[in-house]
């Protein structure tokens, strides 16, 4: 099998197509599993009460993020160096779920602070930053779309993630490098993670469900710009799309 | 088993509101999100077929 193959948008296309069901049913039965463990498996914290079920999605939206935003810049990446048309469209169909992520992020977040700490929202590095990552998604989005020249547009919009990528690490190591109100990380690469096993499941099953939705959205996205796009394109024409 | 009821359920042990504002706010999201997408998709599709019907000669 040659891998290069679907790096071409007639092959992508309906590959595409045929997988995104599949990301979409992966994504709900992950989802389902996630929530029973959420609310029913995992048990009542000793500090926090029942209020740290928030955890369940405030964990896996805030790291899809950041993971979103380093394959958005990966993308990027590429097609800046090989100006492969499809990369350019994978960067641009992954930053509006990325920005979705990012506002849950800190929405779940300010949710869960006005509880614990007292407020909706402090200045603190890990949320200054995260909020910051908020605004490099949204300006990108909205660079691209004050460019009318297509090719223009994807290379400057890869020019803005490839540069906003460093806010990423900020991000990641802000509650190290910094005071914070924002707790350290529960969960590490390094050592054993500092929480309940069951919690910690649920929150890996509901990471791994927004990691198939995020796929399968970026696919349903990919593929309507790139019917946009290449509307000239015979193999677009030969669609049955395109038939009435 | 966590709760004794229903009620018990829907107050979270008195976070009710904060638990459930971020769940509820998650769905809005993903549900948006998802209709924007397919009316994208549709919006595309009907271009395509005005302008396939348009350049087809008959």
């Amino acid at each position: 099998m040659n891998l290069y193959r679907y790096a071409s948008p007639s092959t992508f296309y309906p590959l595409a197509g045929r997988l995104a069901p599949w990301f979409f049913a992966l994504a709900f039965i992950l989802a389902v599993i996630g929530l029973y463990i959420s609310f029913f498996v995992a048990p009542t914290d000793f500090q926090q009460g029942e209020g740290y079920r928030i955890i369940f999605i405030h964990v896996p939206a805030a790291w899809m993020s950041m993971f979103i935003y380093i394959v958005m810049a990966f993308w990027s990446a590429i097609g800046l160096a090989w100006n492969t048309r499809l990369s350019f469209i994978m960067a641009r169909a992954l930053a509006p779920t990325g920005a979705m992520f990012t506002f849950i992020a800190l929405w779940t977040g300010a949710f869960w602070g006005k509880p614990m700490w007292g407020a909706w929202w402090v200045w603190d590095a890990r949320l200054t930053s995260e909020l910051i990552l908020f605004f490099l998604y949204v300006g990108v989005m909205a660079l691209q779309a004050a460019i009318d020249d297509p090719r223009r547009s994807d290379r400057a919009g890869a020019l803005l993630n490839l540069v906003g990528v460093i806010n990423v690490p900020i991000i990641y190591f802000s509650v190290k490098w910094w005071n914070t109100l924002h707790q350290g990380s529960s969960v590490s690469l390094t050592r054993a993670p500092s929480m309940a096993h069951i919690m910690l499941w649920g929150m890996l099953i509901m990471a791994l469900a927004a990691w198939m939705y995020a796929i399968a959205v970026a696919f349903v996205r990919a593929r309507s710009m790139l019917l946009e796009r290449e509307r000239q394109a015979s193999w677009v024409r030969e669609l049955p799309e395109g038939k009435a | 088993m966590n709760w004794g009821s229903w009620s018990d359920f829907w107050q979270m042990g008195g976070y009710g509101l904060y638990v459930w504002g971020s769940f509820a706010m998650t769905i809005v999201c993903i549900a948006g999100e998802i209709w924007f997408l397919r009316r994208h998709r549709l919006q595309t599709m009907q271009r395509l077929k005005r302008m396939n019907a348009w350049e087809t000669p008959t």
